[in-house]
């Protein structure tokens, strides 16, 4: 099906980022701007999501361009929903900025590069066409870049030159695979690639490519042996900036992994492998990093690598159990890490440090904010019935019926140290009684806060909070909709079918 | 630095720089050129008053900040690639021509206005960087 | 042509590694540029050198079959130098900033991030 509606969560993000250019030297309308946009974006994205259920894949040739030789923008189920998710954690984050981000910040336009990040983002997701991949992670890590050095204090100076590096190189080897992938294809569409890489002969040669293209989004999705840029820069930034990237940022390369992986290269065994064995050790120095920190967003930077190899272990595996395990994870696990950064953003705010050695008697001062917050942090391990319990079932049977003992391993050892992390955070911050807290005679501590800044530090956690309940008590209804994406995935005749109507219609 | 020489020149390349530019521009569509090369043309030329002048002579010219041409730009583009969309329910970026060509313009049509929002973004940009690069150093 | 290309990328290439690999915060940077110029020349490389063969079908024909100029890795190397550009300055801004925050281009010195409470 052909549809205009496709491309509508990109312009749409884009529309508000020019509407806030305009008001560059009006923080107050650019507030009312981003939040009221991103509700709308919200309802378009629902709106792209029911359409794509009911007609199925929906595509537009940009330009009016046929297929292989335009760019086209494809929206399968899976797309449809990681915008939907996405719009939701941007509502949460744009609410949440309001009261975190000052105002100092938001003149050097905080939000109006926030939405082209966002615009970034449903374009990366969106796209079936993987040089306009590259070009939206572009656009994606410029607006990362600014956003990471928007203050332009020193650690965040320091974290940014960190990031920008990996993240640069990681562009240039996209670039690089894609460059030998045209070489050897002569495409850049994804779905013809799908057809031309199957026919290439040198076999060798695709498998290079392959771990060209491994070796890019592992940079971005933080895995093994590449992860080192994430824990040196996501916890300087202001927190709503950190639970952006927290939840997004990985999860994009963790998403151009699966797309690619699925649809233009074929299973191969030694990248399974590969990928196997980078996962499980991502996993498992993840969660022994987590071990080890004292500061809460180090914590939180740790449990996002050690994740992220819970659904590229699951792409190793490559059956549809796993897949859909893969997807349904990543639908949970956006939603809590964004709301995990906001939930430290939330306790350096009332106690005023980052340590977990010196937070303390959370559960003493403000018990009904520790339940909210309890919400989020066990979503995280996985406690049932909670949201990161259901697709761990899935990953658990695939890692048993059809991965092996090693990926087994691998998964219960990141769960019983995300547990046992977490339960540390938890008894640290909330039941220890509150001894050494900071004294800062210049800080805004929560107790000063008015009213309406509390709310608007509140709504989005509760928010997000609301939607992981929601994950966990309709966790069959998000069961169903990951095993129709990890149906597409596997068999991506259907994606290739709508995206070239006439091409598959000649090999028949 | 101050050289009389550049300086009487910038005054006279300042003007030629921008009507080259806007050339460069309009013959982009079928021939080497177009709005990305036009606006660094033409912000070459502001650079170069720069140079000759210092740069609050040529803020001074330039009289709006060269950040606002950035939104400028975007929206001009986006409303070109968003007219076909709109109006003519055809895909987005749909290219729309006039059925007869203008004189010395030529055939005008969306993917102009795409390429002047360009020009603009360019402009804009390559200003804005040049102009923060020689206030920080 | 396709030689002296082959060398000129795995040179550039290098190059930019080893600048990469460097302590000095400006030649990372240089090591950045010469890997993203490497980079579009292997583009380039790959989508086949023609010269003077625009791909223009003959009226009579449906494909073209004999080596043509493709205009494709053209326009990808013309995005990734634009989107180079903008991060170049973007990286020379930053660093800079990063050198008035440390009085220092010795990227080891890059490493006093700590918890500050």
């Amino acid at each position: 099906m052909t549809s205009n509606l496709v491309i509508v969560p990109v312009l749409w993000q884009f529309l508000i980022a020019v509407a806030q250019m305009f008001s560059w030297f009006n923080p107050r309308l650019q507030r009312k701007l981003s939040v009221s946009g991103n509700v709308i974006q919200v309802l378009i994205a629902s709106w792209l999501l029911t359409e794509v259920y009911r007609q199925g894949i929906l595509t537009m040739n940009a330009g009016k361009w046929p297929a292989p030789f335009g760019i086209v923008f494809v929206s399968d189920t899976f797309s449809a929903v990681l915008v939907l998710i996405t719009s939701i954690s941007g509502l949460a984050v744009s609410l949440f900025s309001l009261a975190n981000i000052v105002e100092a910040r938001m003149r050097f336009g905080y939000f109006p590069i926030m939405h082209l990040l966002f615009a970034g983002l449903n374009g990366a997701f969106l796209t079936g066409d993987i040089f306009n991949l590259y070009v939206w992670f572009e656009i994606i890590i410029i607006s990362s870049f600014v956003l990471l050095t928007i203050g332009g204090e020193k650690p965040q100076l320091e974290g940014a030159v960190k990031y920008f590096t990996l993240n640069i190189l990681a562009s240039t080897i996209f670039l690089t695979a894609i460059g030998v992938l045209y070489g050897l294809a002569g495409t850049l569409n994804m779905a013809d690639l799908a057809l031309k890489v199957a026919a290439i002969p040198n076999k060798g040669l695709v498998e290079v490519t392959a771990i060209l293209f491994l070796v890019g989004f592992g940079i971005k999705s933080a895995i093994f042996p590449l992860y080192f840029w994430l824990p040196a820069s996501y916890h300087t930034p202001p927190a709503a900036i950190a639970a952006i990237f927290g939840g997004l940022l990985t999860k994009l390369g963790v998403y151009a992994m699966l797309r690619v992986f699925t649809l233009v290269f074929f299973e191969d065994p030694i990248i399974d492998t590969l990928m196997i064995i980078l996962a499980g050790l991502t996993i498992i120095t993840g969660s022994l990093g987590a071990m080890v920190q004292t500061n809460v967003r180090k914590i939180f930077s740790y449990l996002i690598i050690s994740h992220i190899g819970y659904m590229v272990i699951a792409l190793g595996i490559h059956t549809e159990l796993a897949v859909t395990g893969a997807v349904f994870y990543m639908i949970h696990d956006i939603v809590v890490k964004t709301n995990l950064f906001m939930v430290s953003g939330l306790l350096y705010r009332v106690q005023g440090t980052h340590h977990i050695d010196r937070l303390g008697g959370f559960y003493q001062y403000y018990p009904r904010l520790s339940l909210l917050l309890a919400i989020p942090l066990f979503s995280l391990v996985g406690v049932p019935p909670l949201s990161g319990f259901w697709p761990k079932i899935d990953l658990f049977k695939a890692a048993y019926l059809e991965g092996g003992s090693f990926i087994t391993i691998c998964l219960a050892f990141g769960t019983v140290i995300t547990l046992l992390v977490i339960a540390r955070v938890w008894a640290e911050v909330f039941w220890r009684p509150a001894e050494n807290l900071p004294e800062r005679p210049n800080f805004r501590f929560w107790h000063l806060f008015t009213l309406a800044e509390k709310i608007q530090y509140i709504t989005p956690i509760a928010l997000l909070s609301a939607v992981s309940l929601i994950i966990a008590f309709r966790a069959a209804d998000v069961h169903r909709i990951s095993q129709k994406i990890a149906s597409e995935l596997m068999n991506p005749k259907n994606y290739i079918q709508t995206v070239l109507p006439d091409k598959s219609a000649e090999q028949q | 630095m101050k050289s009389i020489i550049l300086k009487k020149a910038s005054d006279y390349l300042l003007p030629l720089l921008l009507l080259f530019s806007v050339f460069i521009l309009l013959r982009g569509h079928y021939l080497p050129g177009g709005g990305f090369v036009g606006g660094l043309i033409a912000s070459i030329a502001f650079v170069l008053h720069s140079f000759a002048n210092g740069l609050n002579e040529t803020k001074h010219l330039l009289r709006i900040h060269p950040g606002f041409l950035m939104p400028l730009g975007l929206s001009v583009s986006l409303l070109s690639g968003l007219y076909p969309m709109v109006i003519k329910k055809e895909p987005f970026m749909a290219a729309q021509w006039m059925k007869e060509p203008l004189d010395v313009i030529g055939l005008v049509g969306t993917p102009l206005f795409f390429d002047i929002g360009v020009y603009l973004v360019v402009v804009g940009v390559s200003l804005t960087i040049i102009f923060t690069l020689a206030e920080v150093a | 042509m396709e030689i002296l290309l082959a060398i000129v990328t795995g040179l550039l290439y290098g190059a930019g590694l080893f600048m990469m690999l460097r302590r000095s915060m400006v030649k990372l940077i240089i090591g950045l540029i010469l890997i993203g110029n490497g980079a579009n020349i292997l583009i380039f490389l790959l989508g086949r050198i023609a010269k003077g063969k625009p791909p223009i079908i003959p009226a009579d024909a449906k494909v073209l079959t004999e080596l043509y100029a493709d205009p494709v890795p053209q326009a990808l190397i013309l995005t990734a130098i634009v989107i180079s550009f903008g991060l170049q300055a973007f990286a020379i801004v930053l660093f800079k900033k990063v050198y008035q925050a440390l009085h220092s281009d010795d990227l080891d010195t890059v490493n006093t991030i700590d918890d500050d409470l």
